[in-house]
């Protein structure tokens, strides 16, 4: 099992004029191959930067963040492209794209100047497609097609874009249970299939347990990764929201309501 | 590929149409020359009258030229600042280049009865005008680099581009109070825009112009692909947006500043022949998009022109005002139709 991505006594957090807040200190995480990492935690406890932090984005306080040997910071946009590949949650501007050169794009860090295809950029795009099983869709217009739809074809493009890793930020928002389960167990198959990485974070913590190798729970004191049975008996998920009324019950492994 | 058939042709009928609208736009005019002649006088030969092959080599044939550098340059910048901008109504206007030519004009025109007399004289030729709307929109250029490398929002240069349209307005409508009625027609004259004013030695540094500006944008076609998605996911594809967005603006500016310098002030073709463009093509790949886009704004404009003339009559029609009549219901059309309208 290799390691794409580890972080070594990471703080991460922001800088404003007068004073420095920080989110979550002393991380050290690894994300390997093969693996289906989520990461969970209330709103507003620091998800998105701590994704913004690992995926170069934003500078860490303290601490590095290493892809593969070298650290994030040390690789040009292009590099990086061709090591990380991301999902995001913001809607796509509107345009003519139909699903196929949408997923083409991811071939972009590869391509010429010009952005030509060549027959190996063509037959990855076609193992995206295959793979997230949306070949059929392929000469549809990307804003014809459902959310659910749209959300394999934005991690066709990710796959396209051939990279050891890829995360997601919040894949599962707008869609319903069915296509939350189907989309789950679509990265799982993608992980041992391809044997990438990828890292989602999420709010659907029961299906998350049930279907990821490792889990990163994010408290205010407390950042854990470690495999959701393992979670479970060490009481990790009891802190996760600070309410009377939720409470985590780990025989069946899910959140009640008291 | 279906597609791949039908955009050769479409790239084949468009290539002919341009030819015949070129052809045509040289052989009509307030004084009618019988098309043989025209022929002749452009392969070298003599015409029968000597009028004719003047009127043909230094009238119509550089106004022709002109027509396809603006109609070309003018719709790509429009292309490029509405995928940047991810806004359907951008355009060579909204950044407000030709706001910045216009003021500079305006302080010329309108401004010059403050001057000495041989210093006003030397302002209002007609060198005296490019070089104000030059400086104006070289400003505004300026300006807009500065803030785009401020703001890390592409929304806010937009703004502030309005912004700046807002002012120049408001600038120009203050002088014009405090101009005389032949000062004002001398402005008004210009903000009608003009294709027809060129000497060669002028169209020589427009080309140049157009040239460079078309060149940086075709190397702008991936980086605009990319932008399809949004900032982020284009630097998630490994694109450096900052370096991008700076040759895309470049590009623009460089375009619109020398057309608004030389030709004036041209409404519409900018923001209307791109969605042409997509709309006739069904497609957003910049790579077909900045062809079709060139085509059609070569033969837009030059119907424009050969519209303006006016067959037969005597008159010719300001042509801002004909680019305006034709581009403002396409705009309508294209609103309206609101599901084509990416």
């Amino acid at each position: 099992m290799k390691n794409i991505l580890t972080t070594s006594n990471l703080t991460i957090g922001y800088k404003s004029k007068n004073n420095t807040v920080t989110i979550a200190e002393n991380l050290n995480l690894n994300f390997a191959s093969g693996k289906l990492i989520s990461l969970i935690g209330a709103n507003g406890i620091g998800k998105s930067t701590l994704l913004r932090t690992i995926t170069g984005i934003q500078k860490p306080l303290a601490g590095h963040v290493f892809l593969k040997d070298k650290t994030i910071t040390a690789y040009s946009p292009l590099d990086l492209a061709q090591n990380l590949s991301l999902v995001l949650t913001e809607k796509l501007p509107s345009s003519n794209l139909s699903v196929f050169e949408l997923v083409a794009l991811g071939r972009q860090p590869y391509t010429n100047w010009i952005g030509t295809l060549t027959s190996t950029d063509i037959q990855k795009v076609q193992e995206a497609l295959e793979l997230t099983q949306i070949s059929h869709l392929a000469k549809k217009k990307h804003y014809e097609i459902s959310d659910g739809q749209l959300q394999k074809v934005l991690i066709a493009r990710a796959l396209a874009q051939d990279t050891p890793l890829i995360i997601l930020d919040e894949p599962t928002t707008h869609l319903d249970l069915l296509h939350k389960v189907s989309l789950f167990k679509l990265l799982k198959k993608l992980t041992h299939e391809t044997n990438k990485c990828i890292l989602f974070s999420t709010h659907d913590i029961d299906l998350a347990i049930q279907l990821s190798d490792e889990m990163i729970i994010m408290t205010p004191n407390l950042v854990v990764q470690d495999e959701p049975c393992n979670l479970i008996s060490q009481g990790n998920f009891a802190t996760l929201f600070k309410d009377e009324h939720i409470a985590f019950d780990a025989e069946k492994g899910k959140f009640v309501i008291t | 590929m279906a597609n791949k058939k039908r955009n050769i042709f479409l790239f084949l009928l468009l290539a002919f149409v341009l030819v015949i609208m070129f052809f045509v736009s040289i052989s009509l005019g307030s004084v009618t020359i019988p098309f043989k002649e025209v022929c002749t006088s452009l392969t070298g030969g003599h015409a029968s009258k000597s009028t004719w092959e003047y009127i043909i080599i230094n009238y119509r044939l550089p106004k022709a030229i002109t027509a396809v550098l603006v109609g070309t340059g003018l719709s790509v910048s429009g292309l490029l600042m509405q995928t940047l901008f991810r806004n359907p109504l951008a355009g060579p206007y909204v950044l407000g280049l030709s706001s910045g030519a216009s003021l500079g004009v305006a302080f010329v025109i309108l401004g010059a009865g403050f001057l000495p007399s041989f210093l006003s004289e030397i302002a209002l030729s007609s060198y005296g005008i490019v070089l104000a709307s030059t400086v104006g929109s070289t400003l505004v250029l300026l300006l807009v680099l500065v803030v785009s490398q401020q703001l890390r929002d592409t929304m806010a240069i937009l703004i502030v581009g309005l912004m700046f349209g807002s002012f120049t307005t408001a600038i120009v409508s203050v002088l014009t109070y405090f101009s005389t009625a032949e000062q004002l027609q001398k402005f008004t004259f210009w903000s009608m825009g003009n294709l027809g004013s060129l000497s060669w030695s002028t169209i020589f540094i427009l080309t140049v112009c157009v040239g460079l500006g078309l060149t940086l944008s075709a190397g702008s076609i991936k980086p605009l692909n990319a932008l399809l998605l949004g900032e982020n996911y284009a630097k998630s594809m490994g694109l450096n947006f900052k370096r991008a967005r700076l040759v895309i603006i470049l590009a623009t500016s460089i375009l619109a500043g020398s057309i608004t310098a030389f030709a004036g002030p041209i409404a519409f073709v900018g923001l209307a022949v791109p969605h042409i463009a997509k709309l006739t093509f069904q497609t957003s790949n910049h790579t077909i998009l900045f062809w079709s886009t060139l085509f059609l704004g070569a033969i837009i404009m030059l119907f424009c022109d050969v519209v303006s003339q006016m067959p037969g009559f005597d008159v010719t029609l300001p042509i801002n005002a004909i680019t305006s009549i034709i581009g403002a219901p396409v705009v309508i059309w294209l609103l309206v139709q609101k599901r084509n309208f990416q």
